[in-house]
């Protein structure tokens, strides 16, 4: 009962960093820095809420969060891909943007600095984003392996003017793999306000860098940065459940999983290669 | 050729404000105000008197030196997002060095023991991304963003667990060194929480302008940041470089946290830094990396973010928060734009 | 005369400082094999590349199969059967042969690449055009001469019927060489046309039907190679009788100053590129190290300059270098103007000035401080001297011309206290009026008792400077020759590997 319990909490832990580390994953992977991700995430999960707010229904809710998701994405897209901004920056700006148009929105919708009210949501194991969550890595493993635009993603990711010289438009190739990246991460961030049947103030609370350090641990590949999503989800279970007992510091158990893709960025543990193009214009 | 350089210096920051005019007029507008009265309203709260001059000075204070600190590493070519937590860092030092110095030492050795706690704690904690680029080519952006989590939870744990007083996130009050207000000498600031630092500041961008372009280490600095083969070529070590450009950083932002610290609250307090690490990018951004440009951009975004507090009456004050995002965001865009356009009108045909 | 597969006409194209065409023109009928010859910055890849649309030209028209398509795009060439193989390879290392062919035109199968039609589609192509290579392999295990063949796949899956090639045997081995022709043969045969970049006489005279000869970027003259000799073609290239004898002090072998036995690098892959290598460099001496690119030139280099390691020894004045950091070597009096100068000899964004003095900033320092008054100094004495044109010291080098930048880089590394420059490729991409100059100021450092080591792709050069000749094969000193004894022909059958190792004088 136990183990059911804690595999359950896991999961529901996991889920936003799946869809986040999946869109870490195709974006980065077409050579455009995800940097963004927390800014899908909360841009999403407050779209769901207000989308879910005005038409009384979770699954609007859904729609909201991929649609604000998909929004924040085309801005990424329209600096760095149309107007060649440096992608770090434009990735600081955009999680700036998102904290404070939510709040400001917030504000202006349901006249509150901390929390929306409550809105139709999801319950337990019925929640579909759950579900999205655990099958979109070998989802996206399959697309990236086998099918026509995974092979121009990864070239485009490694050798930009070898695939342009073949006639690829990497611009368009870029385009769509941010914009799917921000709505992935968008339903990402769906599942937690939809999951909590509110929008709280900077709900997203670092989750888009731990999917960025799933990302970069599991090396760029999809089911490696599933892999890593579940064992920092489990991490955060068992500082939830130690937190009684308080035999190590909650903090300290937090930090895993950033002390982990530090590691991974040494290289002390195995070379972990980026795309060759990451960051380039 | 001059006439070039003066457009690419200065185009960028005015698409900037025009950016921020028209979406401010677009987000007044929406939440039912009178763009001209808001507008009026953040002018007349940071500009129009001394108590708003004195806070914007305060918030430039902190600005300046978290800019400094990403200008600097990014002249060598790195990427600091780690200024939050090395400014957390540096305050932490300082408010840790106070409480352990006796109550009776003398004002100036106190202060100077707490200088150089700030400024040893911030490059400390650069000096993990510093070193991981230098020797295994680890990427400084994910090595600085990993920083920031593990410094601000770690601090978080040492004054929550150890040293705080009770009921609140804050340790006990510093005896001596505290650095003393603006108004004590200017009584028209009474009130703001400006303070005698922003001298220091500027000595510091002063300083670094000299480092960077006048001296030797300057020179190499600046090799490694624009073309690392030429620059090894030329015998420089770039990662002593690099390791020692991050230091450099470090500790600028580190000395920010002395401004919250000894300047205004004589204590340190858990999540001081709020954000002045991240805004630090955009200023040095805006700046275009250049010590002055640095100075200038501060006090923009210093005047924004409490102009934010003035017009909280009209319209929410997250609304300036929008604003500074979407500046950084146009410059980020309007940099690129403008060289290839320039460029290409150098070339002649277009 | 048919339709011509391409004519292009009056163009013009201009980067920043150089003027890359000025009213060049192509004629090239369909199913020849038309080679494009001119020296190092004639302008021969420009022209081509317009030609495959990769950039538009500033003015001018080009026609292909009679149909005028000035300014197309990569695709529309791409399309029409245009399509260029290139000098430096575009092949994505991380994909596998048959990906890296299909991409941008991929077989599918509902949602799902097709792989197996991808691999028998390689295959198929690899049957019919005589080019063998496994469509399995990752392209980063190829070797170059395979990454090669994989760009000429790429071009024939699209169906090209018009094959630009730029420059592709820089990097290959005379059986590679060889085989290449037998591939272009076969696919003249198919009713291609194509068109060669060279600047190697031999290569010319060997394949092409035709030549457009190409100089400062105009079109000169037009060839019939049947009908004309290698030396017509010289003269053509250069603009003036080439006197490859240029009649100089015979000198007088000083005493030794770099001394490197029993030399082993690997190369960037790990591969072995130097297999022991014996030479020594005197006073008063050019030694040109001749060679087809990639046959452990850049290894020998970076295990001199400091940029990488090695097993053996490396003595300059008795002193040996392997623990030595670049900034030591350099105070030891090494002095280098390196193979690839915008990323390791100077800093673009860095002006004339500042450029001028890396690499000597403890003599222009004092206590951490520059001297810009020193600088200043430093700086209108070497423009002076070396003729550095925009003379205003402050301008940034990325406005230069190739020419001028590297006479930057000449100036400083020559104004050193050295005993032994390292030149590699010092004319690449440099103007014909600058071409003389660096070479007299070689010819200027030999006479003062230095020792120079010249490592060019340019036999030319090789012969026109060097008192003795090593040809490097296969990462070993396959032949020493002194001056006298070397010719092209001598120094190419050594060179492809034909003749066997000898060691004269």
């Amino acid at each position: 009962m136990m183990l059911l319990l804690f595999l359950w909490q896991t999961l529901r832990i996991a889920a936003p960093y799946l869809l986040a580390a999946a869109g870490g994953v195709v974006a980065e992977r077409a050579g455009v820095v995800s940097l963004t991700l927390e800014s899908f995430l909360l841009s999403g999960a407050f779209g769901a809420v207000a989308a879910s707010h005005w038409g009384q229904s979770a699954w609007i809710g859904v729609l909201g969060g991929l649609g604000a998701g998909l929004f924040f994405g085309a801005l990424h897209a329209l600096a760095t891909v149309r107007f060649k901004a440096d992608q770090i920056v434009s990735g600081v700006a955009l999680n700036l943007l998102a904290v404070g148009l939510t709040r400001f929105l917030l504000q202006m919708g349901f006249d509150s600095s901390s929390n929306s009210p409550r809105v139709p949501g999801f319950e337990g194991l019925g929640h579909p984003l759950l579900w999205l969550g655990l099958l979109i890595m070998p989802v996206l493993a399959w697309t990236l392996a086998h099918t026509r635009y995974g092979l121009r993603l990864r070239a485009v990711g490694e050798h930009p003017q070898a695939a342009e010289s073949l006639g690829i438009s990497v611009a368009k190739v870029r385009w769509v793999a941010v914009l799917a990246s921000g709505g992935l991460a968008g339903l990402g961030g769906a599942f937690l306000s939809l999951d909590q049947h509110q929008f709280t103030d900077q709900m997203s609370a670092g989750r888009g860098f731990i999917a960025l350090a799933a990302v970069i641990s599991g090396r760029w590949q999809p089911m490696r940065a599933g892999v890593a999503c579940l064992l920092f989800a489990a991490a955060e279970t068992l500082q939830i459940q130690l937190q009684a007992a308080a035999a190590i510091p909650t903090q300290f158990l937090a930090m895993i999983p950033y002390a982990l893709t530090l590691i991974a960025v040494a290289g002390v543990v195995g070379r972990s290669r980026p795309p060759a193009a990451l960051g380039r214009a | 050729m001059a006439r070039t350089a003066w457009i690419e210096m200065l185009f960028p920051p005015l698409v900037a404000l025009l950016v921020a005019l028209v979406a401010g007029d677009l987000l007044i507008l929406a939440y039912g105000q009178n763009p001209a009265a808001v507008w009026h309203l953040l002018v007349d709260g940071t500009w129009g008197n001394f108590y708003g001059i004195g806070q914007v000075l305060y918030k430039a204070t902190t600005l300046c030196f978290t800019g400094l600190s990403v200008a600097i590493a990014l002249r060598a070519g790195l990427f600091n997002v780690g200024a939050e937590g090395q400014l957390a860092a540096g305050g932490f030092g300082a408010g840790l060095a106070g409480l352990l110095l006796p109550a009776t030492m003398p004002w100036f050795f106190a202060f100077m023991l707490m200088f150089l706690a700030a400024a040893l704690c911030g490059s400390a904690v650069a000096a993990v991304p510093g070193v991981l680029k230098a020797r295994f080519g680890a990427h400084e952006v994910i090595a600085t963003i990993m920083m920031n989590f593990m410094v601000l939870a770690l601090l978080n744990y040492l004054v929550a667990a150890h040293l705080h007083t009770p009921e609140t996130l804050h340790t006990q009050s510093i005896a001596s060194g505290l650095v003393p207000r603006l108004s004590v000498l200017l009584p028209v600031f009474h009130g703001s929480a400006a303070n005698w630092l922003i001298v220091l500041a500027i000595l510091a961008a002063l300083l670094v302008g000299v480092v960077l372009f006048a001296s030797r280490f300057g020179f190499e600095l600046r090799a490694v940041g624009l073309q690392v083969g030429a620059a090894e070529n030329a015998g420089i070590s770039v990662g002593s470089t690099w390791i020692r450009a991050m230091l450099l950083a470090g500790a600028l932002a580190g000395l920010g946290g002395l401004n919250f610290v000894l300047g205004y609250k004589g204590f340190y307090e858990d999540g001081f830094a709020g954000g002045a690490g991240f805004l630090g990018i955009a200023v040095a951004l805006v700046g275009r990396n250049h010590p002055l440009g640095v100075v200038i951009s501060a006090l923009c975004f210093a005047t924004l973010s409490q102009g934010g507090l003035a017009i909280h009456a009209l319209v929410p004050k997250q609304m300036v928060e929008v604003l500074q995002a979407l500046v950084i965001l146009a410059v980020a865009m309007a940099v690129p734009e403008v060289r290839t356009r320039l460029a290409r009108s150098v070339r002649g045909k277009p | 005369m048919t339709t011509l597969a391409i004519q292009m006409t009056g163009i013009d194209k201009r980067f920043a400082a150089v003027q890359a065409n000025r009213g060049a023109s192509l004629e090239v009928a369909k199913g020849e094999i038309h080679a494009l010859m001119g020296e190092n910055g004639a302008g021969k890849s420009t022209l081509v590349k317009i030609l495959a649309g990769l950039q538009p030209p500033d003015a001018g028209q080009f026609f292909v199969d009679g149909r005028e398509v000035t300014g197309w795009t990569t695709p529309q060439a791409l399309t029409a059967g245009v399509a260029m193989v290139h000098q430096h390879f575009m092949l994505v290392p991380t994909l596998t042969v048959a990906e890296n062919v299909v991409l941008g035109r991929e077989p599918t199968h509902g949602l799902r690449l097709d792989r197996q039609a991808a691999v028998q589609a390689v295959r198929d192509l690899c049957q019919s055009s005589g080019l063998q290579v496994d469509p399995n392999r990752l392209v980063a295990d190829l070797s170059v001469g395979e990454a090669q063949r994989v760009e000429i796949l790429k071009v024939l899956y699209r169906g090209a019927q018009v094959l630009l090639l730029d420059e592709p045997t820089a990097v290959l081995s005379p059986p590679e060489v060889a085989e290449l022709w037998g591939v272009l043969r076969r696919l003249q045969q198919g009713g291609a046309t194509i068109v060669l970049i060279s600047h190697k006489l031999d290569e010319v005279m060997a394949i092409s039907q035709r030549v457009t000869v190409m100089r400062q970027g105009q079109t000169v003259q037009v060839l019939d190679t049947a009908q004309t000799t290698a030396a017509e073609l010289a003269r053509a290239m250069v603009g003036r009788d080439v006197d490859l004898d240029v009649q100089r002090p015979e000198n007088q072998a000083g005493k030794p100053l770099l001394r490197v036995t029993q030399l082993q690098v690997q190369g960037s892959r790990g591969q072995p590129a130097l297999l022991g290598l014996d030479l020594t460099i005197h006073a008063g001496e050019i030694l040109g190290i001749a060679g087809v690119e990639g046959n452990g030139q850049s290894e020998l280099l970076d295990a001199l300059a400091g940029l990488r390691p090695y097993q053996g020894s490396i003595k300059l004045a008795d002193q040996e270098l392997a623990t030595l950091s670049l900034s030591q070597r350099t105070q030891a009096g090494l002095a280098h103007v390196p193979e690839d100068r915008h990323q390791r000899a100077l800093i673009l964004d860095y002006s004339v000035a500042d450029n001028l003095i890396l690499g000597k900033l403890a003599e222009f320092s004092r206590r951490g401080v520059l001297d810009q008054r020193a600088i200043a100094a430093h700086a209108a004495e070497l423009i002076a001297e070396y003729d550095i044109r925009p003379t205003d010291p402050q301008v940034p080098v990325r406005g230069l011309s190739g020419g001028n930048q590297q006479k930057v880089v000449l100036a400083r590394e020559l104004s050193r206290s050295f005993k032994v420059l390292l030149a590699a490729q010092p004319t690449r991409g440099v103007d014909v009026g600058a071409i003389e100059f660096i070479h007299a100021r070689l010819r200027q450092a030999r006479a003062q008792g230095k020792g120079v080591l010249l490592v060019s792709s340019e036999l030319r050069e090789i012969l026109t400077l060097s008192d003795r000749i090593a040809v490097l094969y296969r990462g070993r000193i396959v032949a020493m020759l002194p001056r006298a004894q070397a010719s092209e022909s001598v120094l190419g059958a050594y060179m492809t590997g034909a003749a066997q190792a000898v060691t004269h004088g």
